[in-house]
């Protein structure tokens, strides 16, 4: 039996699409069989991040609605064998075209199926949210160092909290080192104090995070991107493993490449 | 010391961390309180129980609010008192 895993917010535009996307990818590399079903129903956006868009034939709607058999609505990543899959958003319907109690059922017969099921969220606390949380173990919060995404994430949690979800994490995104350094960005500590949360991880900010939406491939994919290997680490966590925080300044500092440039590398 | 090289730096104000993080406290202080309302009802039927040990009291009048002030947000009780019981233990 697999477990499901809700990726929210509360407030729009913090990641949950690029989180889903990530994590969903980095597990289907560590062999794990993964399914990512897009809840955010009317405002699909999964397809294009993973660079799946031209495959969609059926969507959730479908499936719910009878439609369709679940199984011809997923969509596999043919990049990683048989690890991934995507069950896309309606695009033509709107939220309220699905009940919590269909999610639920969906989420079940997935994770009969799937060692992880990821859920999508979309934005707001309206019925996609609840349709979203339905069938979910795990809740992942998104959120990033500003005043209003913590609001809302403190929101979120309230919500969650109230609705008995087993387990409540913190994912901070973009968060830049820079300006945490100079007092201008809430920390991690920052954050952890006011929400009250259990952290599961920390995502830098990253260019390579749009090249890779341009590309529709998953930033994980990238050996040398910062956020690739927070959303790795984040992964490698959900399984079980205990592992870091990693710095949040890259390893070449200003006198690491002193030190490098006059032959004293460590 | 740190003062003086702030200002020379051009950083006379507290860092914006820290005013997002008070303005966050404060905030959230509100929203926890006014999201859930049974949670205001809860606090009253509360007070209530602890007053009425100490004093007679018109419970239909009692109101419990939360309130922003300038820099905090206030719980406060308003509770009218009809008649006092006599002090029964030492204080
Ligand atoms: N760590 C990051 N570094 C740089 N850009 C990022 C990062 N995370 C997300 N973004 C960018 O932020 C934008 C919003 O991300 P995304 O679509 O994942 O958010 P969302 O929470 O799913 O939004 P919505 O609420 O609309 O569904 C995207 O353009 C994405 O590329
Ligand atoms: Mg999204």
């Amino acid at each position: 039996m697999g477990e499901a895993i809700v990726i929210t917010s509360g407030k729009g535009g913090v990641g949950k699409t690029t989180t889903t996307a990530n994590l969903g990818t980095a597990l289907a590399l560590m062999e794990r069989r993964v399914v990512l079903v897009d809840a955010d129903i009317g405002l699909r956006n999964l397809d294009v991040v993973m660079g799946l868009e031209n495959r969609i034939v059926y969507d959730l709607v479908d499936v719910t609605s009878g439609v369709c058999r679940l199984k011809q609505a997923l969509i596999k990543d043919k990049r990683f064998n048989e690890n991934l899959f995507l069950l896309p958003a309606a695009q033509t319907k709107d939220k309220t075209a699905v009940t919590p109690e269909q999610m639920k059922a969906l989420t079940g017969e997935l994770k009969a199926e799937y060692d992880y099921v990821l859920v999508d969220c979309p934005a707001g606390i309206e019925q996609g949210f609840r349709n979203a949380i339905a069938g979910a173990d795990r809740a992942i919060v998104v959120t990033t160092p500003e005043v209003s995404a913590v609001r809302d994430a403190d929101r979120i949690i309230g919500l969650l909290e109230a609705s008995e979800m087993p387990e409540v994490q913190l994912l901070i995104n973009r968060i830049r080192p820079s300006m945490v350094k100079r007092g201008d960005m809430m920390d991690i500590d920052d954050i952890i104090d006011i929400l009250a949360i259990d952290l599961i991880g920390v995502v830098p900010e990253d260019d390579k995070i749009v090249v890779s939406t341009n590309r529709g491939e998953p930033t994980v994919l990238d050996a040398n991107s910062r956020a690739g290997q927070a959303f790795r680490n984040i992964a490698r966590r959900i399984t079980g493993e205990q592992v870091p925080l990693m710095p949040l300044e890259a390893e070449h500092g200003f006198m690491e490449r002193v030190k490098q440039l006059f032959g004293f590398g460590r | 010391m740190l003062d003086i090289l702030g200002r020379v730096f051009g950083r006379e104000e507290a860092p914006s961390k820290e005013i997002a993080k008070e303005r966050l406290r404060l905030v959230l202080v509100h929203d926890r309180a006014t999201v859930s309302p049974q949670f205001l009802e809860l606090i009253k039927e509360e007070v209530i129980g602890v007053i009425t040990n100490y004093m007679d009291i018109d419970e239909e009048g009692v109101e419990v609010s939360i309130h922003n002030m300038e820099r905090s947000v206030a719980l406060v009780a308003n509770i009218p008192i009809r008649r006092m019981k006599r002090a029964v233990k030492a204080v």
